[in-house]
């Protein structure tokens, strides 16, 4: 490898080749970015929501643009667990990088079955627990109990062996608590942060841009706002993190590191430019190299020890 | 699977000449399936020109050699109007005119990306993604007339569509608010086209919508619609069409994000499901929308 630093990087059983992922939602089951990037070299894909049945979404409009943000009401359109297993597992399976299922439900029996089903399949490196999609009903709720999301995780431990990261949302009661309680309920990484519900209006038609009126805002607006939940729940509790909200280059994806990020998840910017995640993989690279850093840990968190005494 | 992927792409284009080669009695469609995925690429294309037509509408010319000689009538492209992160995101053109190593997009500023676009000068470059999405289904065997109609800026498709359709009867109706308002006559006409026009306020032909210009016109002997132009305008057409029983396609458009079909963002409802104006799209039948969910409020 020579002079080349280390981009490994472990979140707990999963063992990444370099710490760029790229977000739910964002990326779809991997099919259509195949024909634009290499999968090969990204850290792992973490895919769209599943649910257990198909789920058609909400009604359109589904987006609006706002200020360096996005703001979406897509509502978990999915094909529902059967056809993922049947069509995008067998995809995935074809490239050397880490699959991160993201699984999404109204009740705890939702996420208990999907976790069920999911343990079989050997070539699944992880599931996320996305209890903070702000767009259905019921979607938030896990987000508002810290002992719900305990007793969850309890129970997805005992279904499956597949390691388990949670979604966490800003707009939980408290972030912080909830990364305690998916500590505590044996997750053994943590998504930081899903995105902050918002809204937009237009003015002549006096009516909201999105038929569900309010949606979740991403991109570059709320970058500021994960980076401190990224920077608080690091310093509260002893898991780690995938640092995501507005990562458009790799100063974006650094400073989540810095802050205490083991890893990051490209979201948005994969709509703006397809090449972001690579990009930030040579990015961090190059860092690294300038920094004289061998090792990429050696890098997560390293804002932590300038603080530590304060 | 790249691998993979290029042969069937191949055996796709040996197929599509095998078709072409075929006689007209034949009826052999370009896309015997729906679900037929042109390669995709992600460029810096360099501008060749970018200049105002009329009153803030541009044609713009774009050194894309991969992309304009894949490109299909009904594809568009998605640009990035800015390297900055607002706006945001990309925006979709539909592909005017190709030529053999560059293509051109005729587009209207509407707002603050459409802006930033019209301002790009010869020699800068584009990131562009293309071609995208399902183009116009093109029946080789047509005999009878075709008809396109291009309603203000929803001429642009149907231009690209006209050059490949040359050999069939065809007549374009193109409709304006005004006069000076009339965009793409002279180059239809310059292909040797009848082109047909009404304006809104009578200052030139037909004084009325392009609608009731057509259906004033239509006979019996017409094969094909195709049409773009405002939500209202394609839904009268449409529905005229069903009730006519004639082949009808409508290309469609709708505020994009990814623009691959992977963030759900740009659906319509469909007959039995939400339909991606990315990927299912732009270019729809006129049967498989559902015309009576969709907004009217012009675009």
């Amino acid at each position: 490898m020579g002079n080349s630093p280390d981009l490994g990087v472990n979140l707990g059983r999963i063992k990444l080749r370099n710490p760029v992922l790229v977000a739910s939602g964002t990326f779809g089951y991997g099919e259509e970015y195949s024909e634009l990037i290499d999968l090969n070299k990204l850290g792992g894909v973490i895919t769209k929501s599943i649910t257990l049945q198909p789920e058609e979404g909400n009604s359109p409009p589904r987006l609006a643009e706002t200020p360096a943000g996005l703001l979406n009401a897509i509502g978990l359109a999915n094909p529902g667990l059967r056809a993922f297993c049947e069509r995008s597992i067998p995809f995935l399976e074809q490239f050397d990088t880490r699959i991160v299922v993201s699984i999404a439900g109204e009740r705890e029996d939702d996420y208990l079955r999907l976790s069920e089903r999911l343990n079989h399949i050997k070539r699944i490196d992880g599931l996320e627990i996305n209890i903070s999609c702000p767009n259905i009903k019921g979607g938030l709720s896990f987000s508002q109990d810290p002992n719900k999301i305990f007793s969850l995780l309890k129970k997805l431990k005992r279904a499956s062996e597949i390691p388990l990261i949670v979604k966490i949302t800003p707009e939980a009661v408290s972030p912080v608590e909830i990364a305690q309680a998916s500590k505590e309920g044996g997750a053994e990484a943590i998504s930081l942060i899903n995105t902050l519900i918002g809204m937009a209006i237009d003015v002549e038609e006096q009516k909201p841009l999105l038929a569900n009126i309010t949606g979740g805002l991403s991109g570059p607006a709320i970058k500021p706002v994960a980076l401190r939940w990224v920077w608080e729940v690091s310093q509260n509790v002893d898991l780690p993190i995938i640092g995501m909200g507005g990562i458009m280059n790799p100063e974006d994806a650094l400073e989540f590191v810095l802050a205490g990020a083991e890893a990051i998840a490209i979201g948005t910017a994969n709509f703006v430019d397809p090449w972001t995640p690579l990009k930030v993989i040579e990015g961090i690279r190059k860092y690294l190299v300038r920094k004289n850093i061998k090792k990429f840990k050696d890098l997560v968190g390293k804002l932590h020890n300038r603080f530590s005494e304060s | 699977m790249t691998l993979l992927y290029r042969n069937f792409l191949f055996e796709v284009l040996c197929w599509r000449r095998r078709a072409s080669e075929r006689s007209r009695e034949n009826r052999v469609e370009i896309f015997k399936k729906d679900d037929i995925i042109w390669s995709m690429y992600l460029i810096e294309a360099p501008v060749l020109f970018n200049k105002e037509i009329i009153n803030k509408h541009y044609l713009m010319g774009l050194f894309a050699p991969e992309v304009s000689q894949e490109a299909q009538p009904g594809q568009f492209i998605h640009l990035r109007c800015t390297e900055q992160y607002d706006p945001l995101l990309r925006r979709p053109f539909s592909i005017h005119k190709v030529r053999k190593d560059t293509l051109e997009i005729l587009y209207k500023v509407t707002g603050r990306g459409t802006s930033l676009l019209s301002k790009k000068r010869e020699g800068e470059r584009i990131n562009l993604l293309g071609p995208l999405g399902r183009g116009f289904k093109i029946n080789l065997s047509f005999t009878s007339e075709i008809i396109l109609i291009g309603g203000g800026i929803g001429v642009a498709p149907l231009y690209f569509l006209a050059c490949r359709l040359r050999r069939f009867p065809l007549t374009v109706f193109i409709g304006a608010k005004t006069k000076e308002k009339i965009l793409g006559k002279e180059d239809f006409m310059n292909q040797g086209l009848k082109v047909k026009i009404a304006t809104e306020d009578g200052s030139e032909g037909f004084r009325g919508l392009v609608t009731d210009f057509f259906f004033s016109q239509f006979h019996s002997s017409i094969g094909a619609i195709y049409a773009c132009g405002p939500v209202p305008m394609l839904k009268e057409i449409s529905n005229f069409s069903l009730r006519h029983n004639i082949f009808c396609q409508v290309s469609l458009e709708q505020r994009m994000g990814c623009g691959i079909g992977v963030c759900q963002g740009c659906v319509i409802k469909g007959k039995d499901r939400y339909l991606r104006v990315c990927k299912e799209g732009p270019v729809f039948e006129a049967g498989e929308i559902d015309w009576s969910k969709i907004s009217l409020q012009g675009r």
